[in-house]
């Protein structure tokens, strides 16, 4: 009796899981099969299987704008890499001194670093905007990148801190004995020891840089210089109400690289947002 | 430690300090200086300076072509008769405080869910978090337009059963309800870190309550939340600054109106549209201190309220 007790309840809890599961994968699983149908049968196939396959609206939706969509795919490429290497450059310096220097009003300036993760950016946006415009920099990727190399995401600092801590004072104290300088010590001890908190650096910067519509909006307004998402919301305009499938399809590629870094960098992303709580 | 309890274990009271360790503190002032130059660059160039320098403009009327003008509190009167400010605080609020706990309570369900040893639990899990690293992009909020559309996907499913559904994002009774299902959609994210979170509560405890006669729900009540309540505490705080900010899915399925008749008017979204559609940027400016006031307020309260029912076991 108890057996099956177990045995139905494991079972009810695998259908509600799988309901749920089917739910939030659905859409998107909708969105890939209408990017392959002709235009007049998305909105009346709510199924997933496909009739007649069209692979028109790929090419249509590529050659949509006034460039092919691969300059937009390698714009934001640009100010991702740019990120990324700005936020490990930046983010790992003042993480190093934060878990590991002696140094006055350390504790203030912690604080003032932990309340900065919260700050909203909408606060900033508008006397930043007035700055980049009178140093010429508005329409160029420059506000996207440099506050990324000036340590501007306090959150991964934040994420480092706690990953030095992990990390034996014994080390440190043991080089600093054969008469290596801090320089040294975090290029040659802490940086390779921190990898893994680098690369879910990484991969959050990747994904929330390629997602970030607000700052890409506000500050590229140049069709050559759109990005990704920039440029599939000109395509919302260009399209209007007809061609729904090369929009559908412009938005499956777009997504594509966020699908692969969750594929390959899944372990390390929960990990990351495991141990520090994520944002 | 997360970044709250971090704040909170500095904001307690110190003890005092030797003379040793005053002297230790100040002991790698020059290695400190070139580590932290950059941030502290950026914090002074890039956070600070603004804020300040946003703190004088809203006091001014300034349109980006002609030097600000200083107007006294004008900035401050005109908000006070502002009808779309009201109607944006309205939807931001209704936003903020039903798609928050909803997206925490599902993701909770869904953790305790998947903590007890279920096959499969990684596929899952997967599944699950996936839409929280897509949710923020503009090709989701392109999905959701074509999902929630007149006819879209939502409405094509209901046909099958015969129901005529509305236009759900052309309507002002609907249309915000299209963007916290797109919020709850997004658990996955507070789920993963609510699962890290069950799996450090001691097996014992439910061992002991259950020899004790504690039923599941008893057990939920009086071990499962208070041991997770400041990882609650903690997905709370940040999903509320989160989602008072909410710009891309609004824009997207509004075509950046806020409509229909405002309702997806976003705070930020009505910042957006002063500032950087009318010009208006003495005035957004003053819209975007009195929004740091609001979430100042409300974390204030946060960390308040925390004392009575967040659980810190140290």
């Amino acid at each position: 009796m108890t057996e099956l007790r177990r045995w139905v309840r494991a079972l009810s809890k695998h259908v509600a899981l799988i309901v749920v599961a089917v739910l939030m994968i659905y859409p998107l699983l909708w969105m890939v099969a209408s990017s392959l149908r002709p235009n007049d049968e998305i909105f009346t196939s709510p199924g997933l299987l496909i009739d007649t396959f069209d692979f028109r609206h790929y090419p249509d939706g590529w050659n949509a704008l006034a460039r092919p969509f691969s300059t937009y795919l390698l714009n934001s490429a640009i100010v991702v890499a740019g990120s990324v290497v700005g936020n490990l450059i930046s983010c790992s310096l003042a993480a190093y001194a934060f878990a590991r220097l002696q140094f006055s009003a350390k504790r203030i300036a912690f604080v003032i670093m932990l309340i900065a993760i919260m700050l909203p950016v909408h606060v900033l946006i508008i006397p930043q905007y007035v700055l980049y415009a009178q140093i010429g920099w508005i329409n160029t990727f420059l506000p996207l990148i440099v506050p990324k190399f000036l340590a501007t995401d306090a959150f991964f600092i934040f994420l480092m801190v706690q990953f030095i801590r992990g990390i034996p004072v014994e080390l440190d104290e043991a080089a600093r004995i054969d008469g290596a300088g801090h320089a040294r010590i975090y290029l040659q001890i802490m940086l390779p020891l921190m990898i893994p908190a680098l690369a879910t650096t990484a991969i959050f910067t990747f994904i929330w840089t390629w997602n970030d519509f607000f700052s890409q909006l506000i500050f590229v307004t140049k069709p050559d210089l759109y990005t990704v998402p920039v440029a599939l919301r000109s395509l919302i305009d260009a399209q209007s109400q007809s061609d729904f499938g090369a929009l559908f399809a412009m938005s499956v590629i777009s997504l594509v690289p966020v699908f692969l870094v969750f594929l390959f960098g899944q372990r390390l992303l929960l990990r990351g947002i495991a141990t520090t709580g994520g944002k | 430690m997360t970044a709250l309890g971090e704040l909170r274990a500095l904001s307690a009271p110190r003890g005092m300090q030797s003379a040793r360790e005053k002297a230790a503190r100040g002991r790698d002032n020059k290695a400190a200086a070139i580590f932290l130059a950059p941030w502290l660059i950026g914090l002074i160039g890039i956070t600070l300076g603004p804020m300040l320098m946003s703190l004088y403009l809203a006091f001014t009327n300034y349109n980006l072509l002609q030097n600000p003008q200083f107007t006294g509190l004008e900035n401050i009167q005109r908000m006070l008769g502002d009808e779309r400010l009201g109607a944006s605080l309205l939807v931001t609020a209704i936003y903020v405080l039903v798609s928050v706990p909803l997206q925490l309570a599902v993701a909770l369900a869904l953790a305790i869910l998947l903590d007890r040893g279920v096959r499969g639990l990684p596929l899952y899990r997967s599944v699950f978090y996936l839409p929280s690293l897509l949710g923020a992009s503009v090709a989701i909020a392109v999905l959701w337009r074509l999902v929630f559309g007149g006819q879209g996907l939502l409405n094509a499913l209901l046909s099958l059963f015969g129901i005529q559904g509305p236009a759900w994002i052309a309507e002002p009774q609907t249309a915000l309800g299209t963007l916290i299902v797109l919020h709850v959609w997004t658990f996955g994210s507070p789920m993963v870190i609510f699962l890290a979170g069950l799996r450090q509560i001691p097996r014992e405890l439910y061992e002991a309550a259950s020899t004790d006669g504690a039923g599941r729900w008893r057990q939920f009540r009086s071990i499962t939340l208070p041991m997770l309540s400041p990882i609650i505490f903690f997905n709370l705080v940040l999903g509320l600054i989160g989602s008072f900010q909410t710009f891309t899915q609004a824009f997207i399925i509004s075509n950046g109106t806020g409509g229909p008749a405002d309702s997806t008017l976003f705070y930020s979204l009505y910042l957006y549209q002063e500032g950087f559609s009318s010009l208006r940027m003495g005035y957004a400016s003053a819209l975007a201190w009195l929004l740091l006031i609001i979430i100042a307020a409300f974390t204030a309260v946060n960390f308040w309220a925390a004392k009575y029912w967040v659980f810190y076991n140290d």
